[in-house]
């Protein structure tokens, strides 16, 4: 087990990179969705205010 | 015949703006300058270099000169006169980019070989140089040109210009200073300068369309 | 073909389309990714030279493939929204440079991490180091370009000319390792010739590129997702999207 995490000394090198793409894989599915979130609150807004500040009463 | 005053145009906007015209000339002499001071004249650092000195100004200064092409034209509207105008745009074009690198980047080619012996060139290396620099410019000018209509629309153009534009112009940096340090060890130099050519054909027969291309999207605004 | 066609352009039906396939995506990808990282950090064997850090591969290989892939798709939608006028295509162009830009920085940082061990260097300039890096200057141009210019149907275009312009990198990347003597090594894997590596090494690492390819299609439609609402926050198929979401 330790030897895994030892990786032949290149514990480092190999880890790093393998932690780099997990944080990227992440970050690139979260910020969108976050994003997405976002957009959907200002279209409700703006729609709302649309509504709001229609002609017809 | 109207293809000729277009140069005789371009070359009396440019007298009349002498400080626009001159500023890319200004500016390579300034940054050839630098070096010497900054690296310390031992002839030996500074040969080793010279070449990529001249390189690495003329294209910084070509890039300055970009900034201000279509510019004018873009603000007061004579683009869009230009562009209804019956005549090819893509030629229209051609011409007034050849007319902005005789005014703007031929001075610097003329220049180049006097800063080259300040920096230590032999006379004939210098050829080399020479050959790489009109070989290359047009390039640098028709890739320029490309990215400089695309941002024509926005005000303040300069830094995001330069930065779309740079690694666009690596290869021709790369092989235009490859060919002179060739030339320089005594090793051939058809190699680099055939890739040269290349690219000045690639620029001369497929920017016109992303140029003509850019333009209309910026009309569009 | 050409009613089924305009159909899939429409926003409303790619935003329900996206919607209901990337859940599925999210499985096959888990699925893959494991299966990746199962075998090229447990089952493959050490390799005779590199030892374990060549495992790095499985990462920096499939990653820079992605940076390469992408661009090209990215070219490809280009060309369908300057000659199509395809909306969609605009908004799929943008969604995918933020991902081509990941790519290839952990192309870059990866081969970094992989290179120190096993050239005694973190960088070199040679002709394929010195290409992915300006493809990650032609990424972060597209980006900024798109950002500088307000109106966003004149942005598309203006990107799409650029992705064009700067696709000439591409085959320069692919090529350079043949074209040029440089540090980083020839091909391994290509299209036409049998691979010089050798199975157990292989399948893992095929995997995981095909798995990093299910995951770009998920990242974009979720991107794709977001950018069409915020390109037509008035429009009915959005109202519509937004009386289904409060009412979930």
């Amino acid at each position: 087990m330790s030897e895994f995490f030892h990786m032949g000394g290149y514990a480092f090198n190999v880890w790093t990179s393998y932690a780099l793409a997990f944080l990227i894989l992440i970050v690139n599915i979260i910020s969108p969705i976050l994003r997405h979130k976002k957009n959907l609150q200002k279209a409700r807004d703006i729609q709302q205010f649309n509504r709001t500040t229609s002609d017809d009463t | 015949m109207s293809y000729f005053m277009i140069i005789r145009r371009e070359s009396l906007v440019a007298f009349r703006n002498r400080h626009e015209a001159l500023s890319p000339l200004l500016f390579f002499f300034l940054v050839c300058l630098l070096f010497p001071l900054a690296v310390g004249s031992s002839s030996k650092i500074l040969d080793d270099i010279s070449s990529g000195i001249i390189w690495t100004a003329i294209l910084l200064a070509t890039l300055m000169s970009l900034t201000h092409l279509f510019r004018k034209e873009y603000d007061d509207g004579t683009l869009e006169l230009m562009m209804l105008s019956h005549h090819s745009l893509a030629v229209l074009v051609m011409i007034k980019l050849a007319a902005h690198w005789i005014i703007n980047i031929l001075p610097l080619i003329v220049l180049a070989p006097f800063i080259a012996s300040a920096l230590g060139m032999d006379l004939h290396i210098q050829g080399a140089l020479l050959l790489t620099l009109f070989l290359g410019t047009p390039s640098l000018i028709l890739i320029g040109a490309t990215v400089a209509t695309l941002t024509l629309v926005i005000p303040q153009n300069g830094m995001l210009l330069a930065l779309l534009v740079l690694p666009l112009y690596v290869p021709v940096l790369i092989f235009g200073t490859s060919a002179v340090d060739a030339a320089a060890s005594g090793l051939p130099t058809a190699g680099p300068l055939y890739m040269m050519a290349a690219i000045l054909i690639l620029s001369l027969t497929l920017t016109p369309f992303a140029i003509v291309s850019a333009l209309k999207i910026g009309i569009s605004q | 073909m050409m009613k089924w066609l305009h159909t899939m352009a429409s926003s409303a039906w790619f935003y329900r389309f996206a919607a209901r396939i990337v859940p599925w995506l999210t499985t096959l990808f888990v699925l893959l990714f494991l299966y990746g990282l199962y075998g090229g950090l447990i089952t493959a064997p050490a390799d005779y030279q590199q030892g374990d850090a060549f495992r790095i591969i499985y990462i920096h290989v499939p990653a820079a493939w992605m940076s390469l892939f992408i661009y090209v798709v990215m070219a490809i939608y280009g060309i369908i929204a300057l000659v199509w006028r395809i909306k969609l295509a605009e908004v799929l162009l943008i969604s995918s440079a933020p991902i081509g830009a990941a790519f290839t920085l952990l192309a870059l940082v990866t081969g970094s991490l992989w290179g120190k061990p096993m050239w005694g260097t973190w960088w070199s300039w040679d002709a394929r180091l010195t290409s992915e890096l300006l493809l990650l200057f032609l990424y972060l141009g597209v980006l900024g370009l798109y950002a500088a210019i307000e109106d966003k149907r004149v942005a598309s275009k203006a990107i799409s000319v650029l992705t064009l312009v700067g696709v000439v990198n591409i085959p320069i990347i692919h090529y350079s390792v043949k074209w040029w003597n440089t540090l980083h090594q020839g091909s391994t894997v290509t299209l036409t010739d049998k691979p010089s590596m050798q199975i157990d090494m292989l399948i893992p690492l095929l995997v995981m590129a095909v798995a990093f390819k299910v995951y770009y299609a998920i990242s974009l439609l979720i991107r794709a997702k977001a950018e069409l609402i915020e390109r037509e926050p008035n429009s009915k198929w959005v109202r519509k999207v937004i009386e289904e979401d409060n009412n979930e």
